[in-house]
């Protein structure tokens, strides 16, 4: 295993975005005593006869206007999408329906779950992140999809 | 006021994504790929959301209601169901193949990222989907 590529900027942009999230995670259950899970939030919108729609809409718009507001100020770094259409129709089904049935994704569970000290959270992690280490080994180092 | 602070939420969890490199497929599937050139960043960035948010939940278990008078929502579910684990495993091998998680996959999408805009189009008819096999087993 070679660490060396990465050099500590990438580390401390992704512990001080993640102290960002958990900031936002923070405010989110002490101002609206509500749980900052994106795929809750989404499908929240998406299921009839839900009441609480506007606070989901308004988080939403503030998520979209992130991007708009990083480029005026910094610029947005660079992205690579490797995956192809197939796989991003394929990748996106299978991310919507899962996180609903487990009711939570990465922020959801990964992030507010384990915060709260939540044995479930903490299980759907662990259970994301290996079948997500599977998918990767089987996809790139099997398969070569 | 509930709204403005849903609002301002988002923007900072917006730009915290954006900031850790979570919204860069290439970084989360250099995360997940163990047996490649492993970047070990992502654990960096739930290290330093847990450390914040650990701290807002524990005030907020205190609490009845929130800052702004709303009620404490917190899940109570304690079981670890089928539902929880086999969707959980759906999530994680669609988040390994295409290396977007909902929240990134938003905001990659608002970014103006045409690969992004079928992710998502993709994870919302999938949750859509969720709604409506739930509603006819019911």
């Amino acid at each position: 295993m070679n660490l060396n590529h990465f050099t500590q900027s990438t580390y401390i942009a992704g512990f001080s975005g993640g102290l960002l999230i958990g900031f936002a995670a923070a405010m989110l259950v002490l101002f609206n005593g509500r749980i900052a899970g994106i795929s809750g939030i989404l499908g929240g919108l998406l299921q009839a006869g839900k009441e609480d729609k506007i606070w989901r809409v308004m988080f939403l718009l503030g998520l979209i206007a992130a991007p708009f507001i990083y480029r005026i100020t910094f610029g947005l770094p660079a992205v690579t999408i490797e995956a192809r259409t197939i796989k991003l129709i394929v990748a996106g089904l299978l991310v919507g329906i899962g996180t609903r049935y487990a009711s939570g994704c990465t922020s959801g569970h990964g992030v507010c779950g384990i915060s709260r000290g939540s044995i479930r959270s903490i299980a759907a992690t662990l259970t994301f992140m290996m079948a997500g280490f599977i998918t990767v080994y089987l996809t790139r180092h099997l398969l070569g999809i | 006021m509930l709204n403005i602070s849903a609002f301002f939420v988002g923007l900072i969890f917006g730009l915290g994504l954006i900031v850790s490199g979570m919204t860069n497929p290439a970084k989360i599937i250099g995360f997940l790929d163990l047996a490649g050139a492993w970047d070990p960043s992502l654990a960096f960035v739930m290290g330093g959301a847990i450390l914040i948010g650990s701290g807002g939940f524990a005030l907020a278990k205190k609490r009845r209601r929130s800052l702004l008078g709303a009620p404490m929502q917190l899940p109570t579910a304690t079981n670890l169901d089928k539902r929880l684990l086999l969707g959980s495993t759906a999530f994680g091998v669609g988040w390994g193949i295409a290396g977007f998680c909902p929240g990134p996959a938003v905001v990659s999408a608002a970014a103006g990222q045409p690969k992004a805009w079928i992710f998502v189009a993709a994870m919302l008819s999938g949750m859509a989907l969720y709604s409506i096999i739930e509603r006819r087993g019911k």
